[in-house]
């Protein structure tokens, strides 16, 4: 393989052109944002170590610099097809062409619009707020409420736009149980003194540490788990949110309030994972890519030539992610 | 309240020549209301509406109760279409919202089961040699108020301000669990922010109040009501809302459904009997309007005529509020002029 074209400068699309380069590939990375790594930009820590999100950026980004690669940032790419036998050529939204042996899909999620489940009052209460408000929150060190003042209580609700009939999103974006659970220990490492709240239908605790972790968030952080959905938020006379559940354990409708509810917003195929991989007639459930085979071929597509890897294929930790990436990679070299 | 959007999705609503049927209830408790509609649809908009002597109930307060079977109700719909194609209508338009809930339903069972519909054709033939059309168009009469609501206000005498104060009033809008809950997309605004009472309000120069339970039933909820023994969980239902709005202090209260007019404006008397409560300041209790009668209202009709003074909570001091003329001495004159026997004032909720 002589030459690959990438697009999505995420921590698939980096990782992958990184291992690509040092074997000698000509790699072009494409990027629509005027930066890469831009769903990570604003993350605090990243579970289950509580690495710092700007640790892994900047390792990130010093790959980018270590390697051969020829970046194109601000580069919209809206067109894919194959040409000929051999190759594929790419089109930008300027009308601009670029030809490569192979492609790499790696045009990741993006966050559940939380507006769409408007029962939970996202853009109405200034108490409602996304995980991605919240990891700001926390890394700033700012965590407030919509008055700007320290939370008495904050409600962590899980599966927000996941696991849902009424947004058509039936699968588990997988990251969302242990990302609550790391945003309310440290929500508790800088506010002791508020309380933390967790509404879950069943908590996923897949990876390695995650269920110690969570064992952690309530013997030594006092985090609250309430099994149930929230059926609906309100705003209160004095700027608090009002919410509505049953305890499904206790078997009893429930109401409290809070100064902020965080809502757990799942993984969507991103606006470019829908284009391209309709495009290239790889398109999957929900959106997201297809590749050839869950089992051995995670990487491969059905088109010669085309791989796949990290979220633009199904909801991934950055972990995943990154391991994907060096998948691909060395799928491509294979060719 | 940071953002409004929920207004965003509108329902088709046919532009003229509807079929009017009219509530089995709000005859009772809100006289004037559905000849108030007709008249605002006839005289201020120049609409076409047929009003059909003919017509009858859904049956829906005996479906929703188990007590109607669900034949009989499809039998019954029918019925009431069969007059409507007779008539030569195809935008039939419900005054109640628990009917307008049962058109809804049967229109979506027979999409999705077209045996269903044969049997409902079956069934109507033989019971009254029938035959009827699915309406093209359905839509509640909030609706079409809303819809033209900017075409009546610059008919309208008054506006919804404080005349004291200049301020807009201050509006709580309840909605008919059956308007939108039962299928989202055939409300203005779907189901968690019908839209269709408040885009009314902001239109006339009110301000509509976001309260915790805005959403919550008003308390009618059928057998809550029916079934003598679960009337405490039909007052506890009103009890909670009317504790979620009481901060706010609104002006008064919008409703689209004859059971949430009729529990919410009742229910005060009778919360105000046993725990001496009333939820406005001075002890009127707070006044309870139907879309009609505030449309009316706002266009100068008369109050009486409008039948206001049949309601629990008096709306005089609302009158005043907003600056609307009315003749306390007609308040109880009866069509034929004759004033009629003044009814008993209650000792627990204060009237002027």
């Amino acid at each position: 393989m002589k030459s690959v074209s990438i697009i999505g400068a995420g921590p698939a699309g980096i990782e992958a052109a990184y291992v690509l380069a040092k074997q000698g590939v000509a790699v072009s990375l494409f990027e629509k944002s005027s930066s890469p790594l831009k769903n990570i930009a604003d993350k605090a820590f990243l579970f289950p170590n509580f690495a710092a999100a700007t640790d892994i950026v900047e390792q990130m980004n010093r790959k980018l610099l270590n390697a051969n690669i020829a970046q194109h940032l601000d580069t919209d790419i809206v067109g894919i097809v194959r040409e000929g036998e051999q190759g594929w050529k790419l089109s930008d939204s300027h009308g601009n062409s670029y030809y490569s042996d192979a492609v790499l899909l790696a045009t990741g999620y993006t966050p559940f619009d939380a507006h769409r489940k408007e029962e939970l009052g996202y853009g109405i209460y200034g108490g409602v707020i996304t995980s991605l408000e919240m990891e700001k929150m926390i890394r700033y060190n700012q965590i407030v409420n919509s008055l700007g003042e320290k939370p008495k209580r904050v409600v962590f609700l899980q599966c927000v736009g996941s696991r849902d009939e009424k947004t058509g999103n039936h699968y588990c974006s997988k990251v969302c149980c242990v990302t609550a659970v790391k945003q309310a220990i440290e929500m508790k490492k800088q506010l002791p003194d508020t309380e933390a709240y967790i509404f879950y239908m069943d908590l996923r605790m897949w990876g390695q540490h995650f269920e110690e972790l969570y064992r952690q968030s309530q013997q030594e952080y006092g985090v609250r788990y309430v099994r149930g959905r929230i059926s609906e938020a309100s705003g209160t006379f004095d700027g608090r949110v009002q919410i509505k559940a049953e305890d499904t354990l206790m078997g009893l409708p429930l109401k409290m309030t809070t100064d902020l509810l965080v809502l757990m917003v799942g993984m969507e195929a991103s606006e470019g994972t829908r284009c391209l991989a309709k495009a290239a007639g790889i398109c999957g459930e929900y959106g997201f890519a297809q590749s050839s085979d869950p089992h051995l071929g995670d990487c491969l597509t059905s088109q010669k030539g085309l791989y796949v890897c990290g979220t633009c294929k199904r909801p991934m930790s950055i972990n995943d992610v990154v391991n994907d990436a060096r998948a691909a990679a060395f799928a491509i070299l294979e060719g | 309240m940071e953002k409004r959007f929920w207004n965003e999705y509108q329902k088709e609503i046919a532009d003229d020549h509807y079929f009017y049927e009219r509530s089995c209830i709000r005859q009772t408790f809100f006289p004037g209301s559905e000849a108030a509609f007709l008249r605002i649809l006839r005289d201020e908009l120049g609409k076409d509406i047929c009003d059909n002597p003919h017509q009858h109930t859904c049956t829906g307060i005996g479906y929703h109760s188990d007590v109607v079977p669900f034949e009989t109700t499809m039998t019954v719909v029918a019925r009431l279409f069969s007059l409507m194609t007779e008539c030569g209508y195809e935008n039939y338009v419900p005054s109640c919202v628990t009917s307008f809930g049962v058109f809804s339903e049967m229109i979506e069972k027979w999409e999705n089961d077209p045996k269903l519909l044969e049997q409902a054709r079956q069934y109507l033939w033989e019971a009254t040699k029938r035959e009827f059309k699915i309406p093209k168009n359905i839509a509640h009469p909030s609706d079409i108020i809303y819809k033209f609501r900017f075409d009546l206000k610059p008919k309208m005498k008054y506006q919804l301000v404080n005349r004291f104060t200049g301020k807009p009033l201050r509006v709580v809008e309840h909605i008919g669990c059956h308007y939108a809950k039962i299928f989202p997309d055939r409300g203005v605004g779907k189901a968690e922010f019908p839209y269709v009472l408040a885009g009314m309000i902001e239109a006339w120069g009110g301000e509509v109040i976001d309260y915790p339970e805005r959403r919550h039933c008003c308390g009618f909820g059928f057998r809550q009501y029916l079934v003598q023994e679960n009337r405490g969980y039909s007052i506890a239902n009103t009890k909670k809302k009317f504790q979620s709005m009481e901060p706010y202090e609104p002006d008064f209260i919008l409703t689209n459904c004859p059971g949430c007019s009729m529990f919410l404006d009742k229910w005060q008397y009778t919360i105000a009997e046993m725990e001496h409560k009333t939820y406005d300041k001075e002890g009127y209790g707070i006044p309870v309007l139907t879309y009609e009668e505030l449309t009316g209202l706002l266009l100068g009709y008369d109050p009486w005529k409008l039948g206001l003074q049949l309601h629990q909570v008096q709306s005089e001091r609302l009158f005043n509020k907003i600056g609307i003329a009315y003749n306390p001495d007609e308040k109880y004159k009866g069509i034929s002029g004759r004033l009629l026997p003044r009814p008993d004032r209650p000792e627990c909720l204060r009237q002027d």
